[in-house]
């Protein structure tokens, strides 16, 4: 699991190297990444997914992608795509019905690779095992699920990124005051980190989620105000170090004020960890909307997301195809993230990536 | 250590303040009204203003919310959590009478995956980069990183559902009442199978893995190539020096997962409709059933903060290099 070690003749430490120089840590912890399959593996799988995301509309869409239409040629399907919504603009084309189309011979017309969008019911066609047409089946409305799993990327990225985003401002800024500072601050600081980790996860985020109106964006939040303390104890660790190093006793003597010293200074310095807790914070939230929507008080239908599929798989009598697809997607995107911050973890520790430990 | 314990349980009260206020808070900021909600499932919904009031009045909640928490503040200090607003019995007898389902399941899972998890990781450190660590070490990772409540109905699918092999519906059976002695408790084994597992596996990955690093870390240390260099067979200095030096962090960790014991997994107890205290306080919080929901809170985190205390303690006991500052 851990990169091989051409343990360098002469180690630069690269924590200590100061806020000019971090690009070339950078550089060191990509060249660490590259030789760890695993997680390039997981950069690559992330990768896709990301596409998937954006390209859901186009891959799956009951609209085709190109068709003549009024010896026009239109791109109902592309014009999804979020930043060409408003480019692409077709006068008439939303009030077409392209299910009809799509039968008549004379229309010359293409469809995306799934020609299924993720909300358009068959009611005749309920609870499908794959077969030829729908290639992973379709749940109890005669949704398409290929098309759900494609188009609930979005969301479970979108909750794990926005999520974890909240939550690397709030444990920085704690942990960086706390740190900093310390004394009588880092006192109270550290008593809040303590509290809220004395809450079993998920009893805060239900106690809370329960209350507010079930919205993403409210699941967001939640997630992100509640999985902070990590970050905020290895960045409060790191300023803690930091803050007695040499370039912030020279920044401190030249008469800088303590918010540069905080973020030009320091903050680069103890990215390091940070950003590798804030990978598996990502898997962990990925994780947390998956468990919310399986308990139906994550993402609400109709909008696709992979724990909701999981939850409608245990009404209907857990359908293989409705069990197994949608948390074998949920397991490969949380893997990836936690594939790639194990490796970060590894590539940007120099004492195992100069082969001191393990 | 006397002078650390103390210093210790000192940083207890403040933390436990809060706790009482994080839980006080999160519940008062929660819009929709108890009175209303208990009023919703019975025939007349609709109460006159007059005695809407009183109903406020009875339960104290128009008075400000300072006064509000302190008067439940005197009442947690007497572990009177009040009474739950669905069936109005108390919340302590609510929770005193889920534990015992909660306990079987986590202390069957603790046990497991600790005898598991021990000798695994071990054999995993002393025999570093072989075939057989490199193999275990990927498959426990993907195993850690499977989604309980995946694998949870991928077995309810295969072993209930399809083979009908395991039941997967709460702690017993509806007849298991008539099955005599052994049949009763062969049933609630049989009950227990999916539950447990979907438990263990993953702290067993998680646990194994941790001792696998910490016996490394022991491996290297110059008392083990001291005893190495006098001589010593390699199955002594595992058991006596590797084993029981790698003990002492997982003593910690052992510490600080006792309070999962009581804390009971959500997820898995609603999927498997087990009668525990996960399933009560997601129903609660459904039902939005503020006692039992600022009850339970409380008494987990209490829980988790004590036994964080007794983790750091534990440490600072098996360890005499620990310095307690």
């Amino acid at each position: 699991m851990n990169p091989p070690a051409e343990a360098p003749t002469n180690p630069p430490s690269p924590r200590a190297t100061s806020g000019a120089k971090s690009a070339g840590f950078a550089r060191i912890v990509w060249r660490g990444l590259r030789r760890d399959r695993y997680a390039m593996a997981g950069l690559v799988v992330i990768a896709v997914l990301f596409a998937v995301s954006w390209l859901a509309p186009v891959l799956a869409n009951n609209r085709p992608i190109v068709m003549r239409w009024d010896d026009r040629i239109i791109f109902p399907a592309v014009a999804e795509l979020i930043p060409l919504r408003y480019v692409l603009k077709y006068p008439g084309v939303t009030s077409l019905d392209f299910d009809v189309l799509k039968h008549d011979a004379g229309v010359a017309l293409v469809m995306p690779p799934v020609p299924f969008s993720a909300v358009s019911t068959e009611l005749d066609h309920r609870l499908q095992e794959p077969d030829h047409t729908h290639l992973l089946g379709t749940d109890e409305l005669g949704r398409d699920v290929l098309a759900r799993l494609l188009h609930g990327a979005g969301i479970s990225l979108k909750v794990g990124l926005v999520a974890t985003g909240i939550s690397l401002l709030i444990g920085l800024l704690v942990g960086a005051v706390a740190g900093y500072y310390g004394g009588g601050v880092d006192m109270v600081l550290s008593r809040l980190i303590e509290i809220v980790i004395c809450f079993p996860f998920l009893f805060l985020i239900l106690a809370v989620i329960a209350f507010l109106p079930p919205s993403i964006y409210n699941i967001m939040i939640v997630i992100g105000i509640t999985r902070w303390t990590d970050i905020a104890r290895y960045t409060r660790g790191e300023f803690m170090r930091l803050k007695a190093r040499e370039f912030t006793e020279a920044a401190r003597a030249l008469g800088v004020n303590d918010r540069t010293i905080i973020f030009r200074h320091i903050l680069p310095n103890s990215l390091a960890p940070v950003l590798v807790t804030a990978t598996f914070g990502v898997a962990n939230a990925i994780l947390i909307e998956a468990a919310l929507s399986f308990l139906g008080l994550g993402t609400q239908p109709p909008t696709p997301s992979w724990g909701g599929l999981l939850a409608s798989a245990r009404e209907q009598d857990f359908a293989w195809w409705l069990t197994t697809f949608p948390g074998f997607a949920i397991f490969v995107s949380v893997t990836a993230y936690n594939l790639l911050g194990e490796g970060l973890r590894d590539a940007s520790d120099p004492r195992i990536a100069y082969g001191s430990k393990n | 250590m006397l002078h650390y314990t103390l210093r210790r349980l000192l940083y207890l009260i403040p933390t436990l303040l809060g706790i009482t206020i994080v839980t006080f808070v999160v519940v008062s900021l929660a819009p929709g009204d108890p009175v209303e909600l208990i009023n919703r499932g019975q025939m007349d919904a609709r109460i006159s203003p007059e005695s809407y009031r009183q109903m406020l009045h009875l339960y104290g909640l128009d008075d400000p919310v300072h006064v509000r928490y302190l008067v439940w503040l005197k009442r947690l200090a007497t572990l009177d959590f009040g009474r739950s607003f669905l069936d109005q019995r108390p919340v302590i007898e609510k929770i005193l009478e889920r534990l015992p389902a909660t306990l079987a399941l986590n202390a069957a899972s603790l046990v497991i995956s600790l005898v598991f998890a021990v000798p695994l990781g071990l054999y995993a450190a002393v025999r570093q980069h072989s075939k057989l660590d490199k193999l275990g070490g990927t498959a426990l990772y993907l195993l850690y990183s499977l989604p309980e409540f995946w694998v949870a109905l991928l077995l309810i699918m295969l072993f209930g559902v399809k083979l009908k092999l395991l039941p997967f519906h709460g702690m017993q059976s509806l007849d298991a009442e008539d099955l005599g002695f052994f049949g009763y408790w062969w049933d609630r084994l049989l009950h227990m199978v999916l539950p447990t597992f979907c438990l263990t596996y993953g702290s067993l990955a998680f646990l194994s893995r941790f001792v696998r690093g910490s016996s490394l870390e022991v491996i290297r240390q110059d008392y083990i190539r001291t005893a190495r260099a006098k001589g010593l067979d390699e199955k002594r200095i595992v058991y006596q020096h590797v084993f029981r030096n790698t003990m002492i962090p997982v003593l910690t960790l052992l510490g600080l997962l006792l309070p999962t014991l009581v804390s009971g997994s959500i997820i898995l107890e609603s999927i498997f409709s087990w009668p525990g205290i996960g399933n009560l306080f997601f129903t609660a919080v459904l039902a939005r059933d503020y006692p039992v929901v600022m009850g339970l809170s409380f008494v987990t985190a209490v829980l988790i903060l004590l036994s964080t205390l007794v983790a750091d303690l534990l440490y600072a006991w098996a360890d005499p290099r620990v310095t307690y500052r």
